[in-house]
């Protein structure tokens, strides 16, 4: 377990607590998965700022509404869908972009969706909080907590059906004082579930630290309350690989659930136009952005130098540029059909 | 009752034996079928809900849960979304409140949130109504707020044989259906019972279509539109009433969502006379849409005012005797018939 992600960096991968080193090739797809990752996040960032004016009206523009960025908390998507394929389920929270691409939804599909259009993944009725594929078995939810209990459904129909599917249930720290995740811990650890619960614990509940929510400094502790294995991780991919794998090959071998807790960073606000001026860390915060740390650490260990940087750089900019100009030339729903897809 | 399938001899049950009876026949049909819920196992369901069900499926199918309805009920969700059939109970309606958002927010608008690409094959069973002194807490119908909420249907059987064709349809449904029962139908030997909660039940599989009201009496006179316990007290009441000549129509809705409007529509097109009976409360709900149902296609079918039973907007009391002053019972219904009918 990596305890000062500032440090990882610097800390020679041999030297970290791992017996062998992780695959080169694992290495650079992680990379590669959290740079595709911000890379949608910073075109997002950009189109949803450029028709908020004069001033900010959130309902205003090509992407309205709310909009939660998953910046900063890329390390944990990552490490955890390196394990998963297409056929796992992952339930993710409101923040739910980064594991979506990480579990390989349909790039288009997704950000037709946040365009709110007809061939976006909800045809436009369900907007970025509410993403459903059916292809990898990936939902959110945009209310805390609530994300937990169908993840247990659905690793129920898988160990029903006698697979080694599983479901990987994401939240965040503040849901760890809501009931449905107590519940669900429970619940899961009783009937051995093949479930993985992952906390991303980014200090904040919108404003509130998480030191004026929780009594604990570690919501893993609280696995021991349901007699399973709890893991509190740094923001760093490897380490979150690893914990990750720990976690889904006990799911896959029928021997229940664990509680996986990242440490990670919301490198911008609760959502965008939150000002953060609660945030006293806000002018430091860049410093700890996981992904030029890990590019340095690949490079530092000769997997990547500036041309295969250039190179991934150019592959995901074009596939964020293709999907986004897939959403902005799509149609718009017809209003009269606001009322179909109610009842199947 | 509309019968889709031709149906075998018919034997006398409890409304609780064919709702048994017809998860019984599914779950040997479709694998994918479970029950689940407090005290469903072994107990067989507070209400008789799976009276013998765990004998013969065994625990993988009738599955007792913790108490931890917000857990239970997303998995069902969970479940039906990866394609099985789950049949989900919450105990009381009343619990409703531990867990209204994974049935709501969840279970209900995955569907429509995802444009049609989620189904949710799923049934909540839950059990309704008062009238033995439970309180505000364990005797509320609250059908009239699932309806509201919009992306599940609500059935509401009144009798044996629409409780197994409407089980039957609501499992085979591709949405998620939400089964109440009252109390007071399902023929309990530990509870007051109507006189028609035991009755003929087609032995062999059939559906009743869900959004299909009965006319469970003809009658030229007025309109009674009802649903569940209350199709029996209006029953008594228009047998009571016949030899003075005033013939009452009751309505039995049976399902709340989808509502057969065109049923309301052309029973009160015949008698121009409309009370609606309601266990539920009055304001803002099943009362009032069925009167909007009338005044929204036209106003002038109504002859005389509308009479509302209800309960009125206060929390079920427990002391009997007030409890049975805000229920529905004959002594309101009867009045309210006689006053749509005195002119």
């Amino acid at each position: 377990m990596t305890t000062e992600a500032a440090s990882s960096a610097s800390i020679p991968q041999q030297a970290r607590g791992r017996a062998a080193p992780l695959d080169p090739a694992v290495r650079v797809k992680l990379y590669e998965t959290m740079a595709l990752s911000r890379a949608f996040e910073e075109a997002i960032l950009s189109e949803y700022h450029a028709d908020k004016g004069p001033g900010f009206d959130i309902g205003k523009g090509l992407i309205p509404g709310e909009m939660h960025l998953s910046a900063g908390q890329e390390p944990v998507a990552a490490g955890f869908c390196a394990h998963l394929t297409a056929d796992d389920a992952v339930t993710a929270t409101h923040r739910p972009h980064h594991f979506a691409i990480a579990h390989g939804v349909d790039l288009r599909k997704m950000a037709a969706e946040i365009y709110g259009r007809e061939t976006g993944l909800g045809r436009g009725r369900g907007g970025h909080m509410h993403l459903f594929d059916p292809e990898t078995h990936f939902s959110c939810s945009g209310i805390i907590a609530e994300g937990y209990p169908p993840a247990l459904g659905q690793a129920f129909a898988f160990m029903r059906r006698g697979t080694d599917r599983i479901a990987v249930a994401v939240t965040g720290e503040g849901a760890a004082n809501q009931g449905g995740f107590h519940e669900s811990l429970n619940l899961a650890a009783l009937w051995k579930l093949p479930v993985v619960f992952v906390v991303e614990d980014n200090d904040w509940g919108i404003s509130v630290p998480r030191t004026a929510s929780t009594s604990i400094s570690s919501n893993a502790d609280r696995a021991a309350a349901y007699g399973i294995p709890g893991e509190r991780v740094e923001n760093d991919v490897e380490a979150v690989y690893d914990a990750a794998g720990r976690a889904v090959a006990r799911a896959r071998a029928g021997q229940g659930p664990s509680l996986i807790e990242v440490h990670t960073l919301r490198l911008w606000g609760h959502f965008e136009g939150d000002a953060q001026g609660y945030r006293p860390e806000l002018s430091e915060v860049s410093e700890h952005d996981p992904i030029p740390r890990y590019e340095q650490l690949l490079r530092n260990d000769g997997l990547l130098d500036d041309e295969k940087v250039a190179e991934i750089k150019r592959l995901v900019d074009t596939a964020v540029g293709d999907a986004i100009d897939f959403a902005k030339s799509s149609p718009v729903p017809d209003p009269t059909s606001a009322t179909s897809h109610v009842f199947a | 009752m509309t019968i889709t399938e031709a149906p075998h001899a018919t034997r006398r049950l409890s409304t609780s034996m064919a709702m048994v009876e017809a998860i019984s026949q599914e779950m040997e049909r479709d694998p994918s079928v479970f029950y689940m819920g407090e005290d469903v196992g072994k107990y067989g369901g507070i209400f008789g809900s799976t009276t013998g069900l765990l004998d013969k499926f065994g625990p993988e199918r009738i599955i007792d849960t913790p108490i931890s309805e917000t857990a239970f009920i997303g998995l069902g969700t969970g479940a039906a979304v990866e394609g099985m059939r789950p049949i989900v109970e919450v105990m009381f309606t009343d619990f409703m409140g531990v867990c209204l958002d994974q049935i709501y927010n969840h279970m209900a608008k995955i569907h429509f949130e995802s444009g049609g690409n989620v189904k949710v094959p799923m049934v909540l069973t839950m059990a309704a109504g008062g009238g033995y002194s439970d309180g505000a807490q364990h005797s509320q119908c609250l059908w009239g707020t699932f309806a509201h909420l919009p992306g599940m249907k609500v059935v509401v059987p009144s009798n044996p044989a629409d409780a197994k064709g409407l089980m039957t349809s609501a499992i085979r449904d591709d949405n998620p259906v939400v089964y109440i029962f009252h109390k007071g139908i399902m023929g309990l030997a530990w509870m007051a019972k109507n006189r028609r909660a035991i009755d003929e039940v087609p032995d062999g599989e059939y559906t009743v279509p869900i959004g299909e009201a009965r006319v469970a009496r003809e009658g030229g006179d007025v309109t009674l539109v009802t649903l569940s316990l209350s199709v029996h007290h209006a029953l008594d009441v228009a047998e009571k009433l016949a030899p003075e000549g005033i013939d009452v129509e009751v309505l039995d809705l049976r399902s709340l969502v989808p509502l057969d409007r065109e049923a309301i529509l052309a029973s009160v097109g015949k008698t121009g006379r409309l009370v609606v009976v309601d266990e539920d409360y009055l304001s803002f709900g099943v009362s009032g849409e069925v009167v909007a149902t009338v005044t929204d296609q036209d106003p002038g079918m109504l002859r005389v005012p509308v009479q509302r039973v209800a309960v009125p907007d206060v929390p079920i009391p427990y002391a009997h005797d007030l409890e049975y002053a805000v229920l529905p019972r004959h002594d309101r219904i009867e009045q309210a018939i006689r006053t749509a009918t005195s002119r």
